[in-house]
């Protein structure tokens, strides 16, 4: 998970996105990540997002979702990460994030939470092309015009993070092999 | 600088004397809950990464609701993979306690825990659920987690924490007839939003709270998530002593005499600092209504006009329990849900089921066209039992109106307490209940 930079398009989304809308639960049955990539932020409201997350065969265009405040709100499921991994996404950015969302992208070890100072909704559209930059100062910036904004740092889930994951993290602190 | 309860709770299981929001800890978990639908991979893990080792100071509940009695082939697996997991780990000598279907005796994780015991004023308890914060109705610190974190402090006994901010909601005055701790929620989220209170302790003080009882004060821990909180906690009175007391879970006399000792400092120091503090005279509260699709877009009932519903629901962690029942009961008493509202009537676990019969209440709900379930999660979150059809309005007194949630992307939910539900299942359109 821990990575250096990731250069891709962009899905935006707003505010409140929730787990529902993440991975209905009507896939709960699985945490078979293969199918929870396809039904991927499945139940946004098509009316609000024009433009579909997941193309018609399933496959994903977008490595990076840019989102509001309060990304990932609501159930516990850790499939909601899973299934935005799965489909191909490695980081969302947004303003802040729901608690558990945060800590199961962080501590499961699968996708990169990035938080942004300012409301990234408006600089960016969907299809955009970016670069997350991780090194020294972290940062967002367009591939086009090449503005860049500020990414806050990890604090201290970074040893987490660079571990892979609580589980690894873990691990080492437990010297299991 | 003084301390609140989450404070002290939390910095009593790191070891420490004071721990300070926004630092991070290392905190003690005393109990651990796990139900069907996000154990699978919990139990995977165990195995897999840490030689399927229970710590041995950790108490586990597992209690299968989600998609019980089996929804599907799908789920009846992981009901089936809890149960060995519980199975195998009770030989091994795991401190394990199960409510399984088999028997009788079982029910939706967050009523089943405090109503079997298992919730102690001051312990840190945390489970694969979101409305985990639920037992913060005891004095707990208590909080949902995820599957690899699960499976983590199954190993470890312990998990990191982030030590919250605390915002205070003080809560004084009679609340009228017509309004339960549901609708004071409604308020609160109404007011500050679905991320007011993100990452926050919310602590609810004041007459009216500790007036109410254990079930009604579940409610509004139960929500906290719903306003983005990490928890929500009331300090522990007597009234918290004694529900506890009189529940079955064994505990040795000594240590219960330790724990109602230390129950009773469990308070927020007077001084206790806060990021913010509401204060709401309870006398002016009315029914409220959260509208799809967001716990937080509140309403009067009264405002809203002549919206029919398919549905009425009463049931789940929120709404489901026996205080929600005998409320919803004394709304239908002698009456009929309204031609073409499907009235459902979902306990939330098996000791409620048996309290509906014995106490004549099960026909007060039959009587008026309702249609009951085994206890389950099910329907809450669409999954069965209760989902809706496209178009379809639900008034519900469970937590959450995301688009999709009980059903159908195009379905509506419109949250409500359970007096309220009944009210509206009679007019068979959204009504407040009245203040008689």
């Amino acid at each position: 998970m821990s990575r250096e930079t990731i250069r891709g398009r962009v899905y935006v989304v707003g505010d409140n996105i929730d787990t529902d809308a993440i991975i209905p639960a009507r896939y709960m049955s699985t945490m078979d990540a293969s199918v929870l990539g396809k039904h991927a932020m499945e139940d946004l409201d098509p009316n609000q997002y024009k433009i579909p997350f997941l193309n018609p065969d399933g496959s994903c265009d977008y490595k990076i979702v840019i989102a509001r405040r309060n990304f990932g709100c609501g159930s516990s499921r850790e499939h909601a990460p899973i299934a935005l991994r799965a489909a191909g996404v490695e980081a969302v950015v947004a303003q802040t994030f729901a608690r558990i969302y945060y800590r199961n992208s962080v501590n499961g070890g699968i996708i990169l939470p990035l938080e942004s100072t300012l409301d990234l909704t408006d600089v960016f559209k969907t299809g955009d092309e970016v670069e997350i930059d991780l090194r020294s100062l972290p940062i967002i910036q367009s591939c086009v015009k090449r503005q860049a904004y500020p990414i806050k740092p990890f604090g201290p889930v970074k040893d987490i993070i660079e571990a892979g994951g609580l589980t690894a993290y873990n691990k080492k602190i437990l010297g299991i092999a | 600088m003084r301390q609140t309860i989450t404070e002290k709770i939390l910095a009593r299981h790191c070891g420490r004397d004071r721990v300070s929001p926004g630092e991070t800890i290392e905190s003690k978990v005393d109990v651990l809950m796990m139900h069907d639908i996000t154990s699978s991979d919990v139990i995977k893990l165990l195995k897999r990464e840490f030689g399927n080792r229970i710590h041995p100071d950790l108490k586990v509940v597992a209690t299968p609701d989600h998609y019980v009695p089996g929804k599907d082939i799908a789920s009846a697996i992981l009901y089936q993979e809890l149960k060995g997991f519980v199975d195998e780990q009770q030989a091994l000598g795991a401190d394990i306690t199960a409510y399984m279907v088999e028997g009788g005796d079982y029910g939706v994780c967050h009523v089943m825990l405090p109503s079997k015991g298992h919730v102690i004023p001051g312990q840190v308890i945390v489970g694969g659920d979101s409305h985990t914060c639920t037992y913060g109705a005891l004095g707990a610190f208590s909080t949902g987690i995820g599957t690899t974190e699960a499976g983590n402090v199954l190993a470890t006994g312990s998990l990191w924490f982030r030590v919250p901010e605390s915002f205070k909601i003080d809560v004084n005055g009679e609340m009228p007839k017509n309004v339960m701790a549901k609708d004071l929620f409604l308020r609160v989220v109404g007011d500050v939003g679905v991320d007011g209170c993100l990452y926050q302790a919310m602590e609810w003080t004041g007459d009216t709270i500790r007036n109410m009882s254990i079930d009604e004060k579940m409610t509004l821990t139960n929500m906290a998530i719903e306003a983005g909180a990490k928890s929500g906690i009331i300090e522990p009175d007597g009234k918290t002593i004694e529900y506890r007391r009189a529940r079955q879970a064994p505990m040795t006399q000594e240590n219960w005499r330790s724990w109602c000792t230390d129950a009773d400092n469990l308070k927020s120091d007077k001084d206790a600092t806060y990021v913010n503090v509401k204060e709401i005279n309870a006398s002016g509260l009315e029914p409220l209504v959260a509208k799809p699709h967001l716990p937080s877009n509140v309403t009067p009932a009264r405002e809203l006009n002549n919206i029919k519903i398919n549905q009425a629901y009463i049931g789940s962690c929120t709404g489901g329990k026996w205080e929600d029942f005998v409320a919803a009961g004394e709304i239908l008493k002698g009456r009929k849900a309204a031609k073409g509202v499907r009235l459902l009537v979902v306990p939330s676990t098996s000791d409620i089921q048996d309290r509906l019969v014995a106490s004549g209440l099960y026909f007060t709900f039959k009587n008026a066209g309702a249609v009951f379930s085994a206890p389950t999660c099910g329907a809450c979150l669409g999954g069965y039992m209760g989902v809706l059809a496209p178009g379809e309005v639900c008034i519900s007194s469970t937590n959450r109106n995301f688009r999709g949630r009980m059903g159908h992307p195009n379905s509506e939910v419109y949250l409500a307490s359970p007096k309220t539900v009944a009210a509206s299942a009679i007019a068979g359109y959204i009504i407040g209940a009245k203040n008689e």
